[in-house]
């Protein structure tokens, strides 16, 4: 499926608010443009307003202000028309389990008008794809975690969306299905759909997302590219699997040693350092390195000290 | 795609949708009803019927109480349909297909509302079916009798969809059935003709939207009614424009079903 790419961005954010009956302020005037045929990452801790937000987008959810415009279409205003250029995958399981995976998407499809022979062309398809044709029979209750998380990657390509978004696909599901499911997704992208991705594995945004926006408590912290914002980290820290770590630890200016136990060193160093001088002094110390890693994902480094920062000092963030 | 051949397709996926249902679980949504009419019929028609004699028009107390039990049971499962398979979608979140779609809100509601009417008329004529197994009828006025099976199958869908929407667990829908629906069904003339009645139970019988309702299917069947015909459609055509407000209103307001 490839798409004509066009200067109207695939979603426009204006100083969207939610405040909730019982008070609670979602969404504090947020706003956000996310480029046509872009990976974008949607990242926040728990309660940020993530969902909220995508449920506005996607017309689950009513804004107190602002508005927000798919490919030009005013999600107030045009709803439908809106409504028709978006796919969504959310968070929590939403089909009928009695129902069988073919027959969820030709319905999905049939809710966008999609005529019948064409739907059910679509969703074979999109069932093969994913590696579900062999259940699209079977009762869909019957699917485990991460057939059931596929299964709704391929009813929300039914109307062919420009503009996906998925709320956590792959929460729950192995690493070897989640790989498949990020084949499936860069794909889609790479044949032009722009697609909005919101997770908690951090090493999968980091992996596939162009361009990132953190939210936190209702505001947007970050709103960068990815490139950028791993620029900023300017410390890393590597583990070291070592014969012995000694005691006293090593000496070097800039680099901040810990023995973590008697076969295992951490090295806190700006990233600017070359590694050669780290491994000169383990060598003057007669250490074997038998392997290295990071110590964490540099994106997960990041968000962390965005959202501590932003706690302590609301509305201003630094990042190390 | 037009905005009208789009609604239509959504349309069609809906009822086809909400047919599959029905067949699917055809135990629960077409047998039980048969089985309690059929005793209604061996019980109240057959032993104490017979000892009842003629009640009105020169009809045996039978074929009298066959226009009110098709009616309650198309009434019912008519309620009772739309009230399950609504709440149904959105306790598995499944509503939401819909609602994130570009369908029109009359698409989603006329949708639900043709399957529970679907519903209600198989059953119908199931039990009217039976019926005939236990005595002979003659539709005096066909026309009436089909307007008033769906005037009736229409307005208890649509209170059932009001139903569902404002239910939060599945208690809050069988309270309406139970607490509501049924007394005003058995207190709507299915057994009795309300002539029968000494004021002020006439008068406060005439206030129960089922009298209506029941009235114009027997006036349909048997040539006789306790309410003028003109005043029955009057006031099932007043509820199925009231209750259709309603319904549309809460689905544009998302009460139920959006944040």
């Amino acid at each position: 499926m490839v798409q004509l790419m066009s200067s109207t961005p695939a979603l426009v954010v204006d100083n969207l608010r939610k405040t909730y009956g019982n008070g609670v302020q979602a969404l504090k005037g947020i706003s956000l443009t996310v480029q046509p045929g872009d990976f974008f990452a949607l990242l926040g801790p728990n309660g940020a307003g993530k969902s909220t937000l995508i449920g506005i987008l996607s017309s689950l959810v009513n804004s107190t202000s602002g508005d927000a415009q798919i490919f030009g279409m005013s999600v107030n205003k045009q709803r439908n028309e809106a409504m028709k250029l978006i796919g969504l995958v959310p968070q929590e399981l939403n089909f009928n389990q009695f129902e069988r995976p073919f027959d969820i998407c030709v319905n999905e499809a049939g809710f966008y008008g999609i005529p019948r022979k064409i739907a059910a062309e679509r969703a074979e398809k999109y069932l093969k794809e994913l590696r579900l044709w062999d259940k699209a029979k079977d009762q869909a209750r019957m699917l485990s975690g991460g057939m059931k998380r596929r299964l709704m990657i391929a009813r929300a390509m039914m109307n062919e969306p420009r503009l996906l978004i998925l709320d956590e696909p792959t929460a729950g599901v192995d690493i070897e299905i989640r790989r498949s499911m990020w084949q499936f997704i860069s794909g889609i992208n790479a044949a032009g759909t722009t697609v909005i991705l919101t997770t908690h594995y951090l090493e999968e945004a980091e992996q596939l997302c162009r361009n990132i926006a953190i939210i936190d408590h209702g505001t947007i912290v970050e709103n960068t590219t990815m490139k950028q914002l791993l620029s900023k980290l300017d410390v890393e820290t590597f583990v070291f699997d070592v014969n012995h770590a000694p005691n006293p630890l090593p000496s070097l200016p800039g680099i901040t040693f810990r023995r973590v136990d008697e076969h295992t060193l951490e090295a806190e160093m700006p990233r600017t350092q070359a590694l050669n001088v780290l491994f000169e002094t383990f060598s003057a110390h007669g250490i074997t390195v038998t392997s290295m890693r990071n110590k964490t994902n540099r994106l997960e480094e990041l968000f962390v000290r965005l959202v501590e920062n932003g706690r302590q000092v609301p509305g201003k963030e630094k990042v190390a | 795609m037009s905005y009208m051949s789009g609604n239509l397709v959504a349309l069609q996926t809906i009822v086809r949708r909400e047919i599959v249902r029905i067949l699917r679980i055809w135990t629960q949504t077409l047998i039980p009803p048969a089985i309690t009419m059929t005793l209604y019929f061996v019980i109240f028609g057959k032993l104490i019927g017979s000892r009842i004699g003629t009640i009105q028009g020169g009809f045996s107390y039978m074929q009298y109480i066959v226009p009110g039990l098709v009616m309650m049971s198309i009434i019912t499962n008519s309620y009772g349909n739309i009230s399950s398979s609504f709440f149904g979608a959105k306790f598995q979140r499944s509503v939401e297909e819909m609602l994130v779609s570009p369908m029109s809100n009359w698409v989603i509601l006329l949708g639900y509302v043709t399957g529970a009417v679907a519903r209600g008329l198989v059953v119908g004529l199931l039990v009217l079916l039976i019926a005939l197994g236990f005595t002979s009828l003659h539709v005096a006025h066909p026309l009436i009798t089909l307007l008033s099976v769906l005037f009736g199958a229409t307005i208890f869908s649509l209170a059932g969809f009001v139903n569902a929407i404002y239910a939060k667990k599945f208690d809050d829908i069988a309270l309406v059935p139970t607490f509501v629906l049924t007394p005003l069904t058995y207190l709507g003339g299915v057994f009795y003709s309300v002539t029968m009645l000494g004021e002020p139970w006439q008068a406060i019988s005439r206030i129960n939207p089922i009298l209506y309702m029941v009235n114009a299917f027997r006036f349909g069947v048997l040539g006789i009614s306790d309410v003028q015909i003109g005043v029955a459609f009057a006031v099932m055509m007043a509820f199925v424009i009231g209750l259709s407000w309603l319904a549309l209103n809460l689905l544009k307001r998302g009460v139920g079903l959006r944040s």
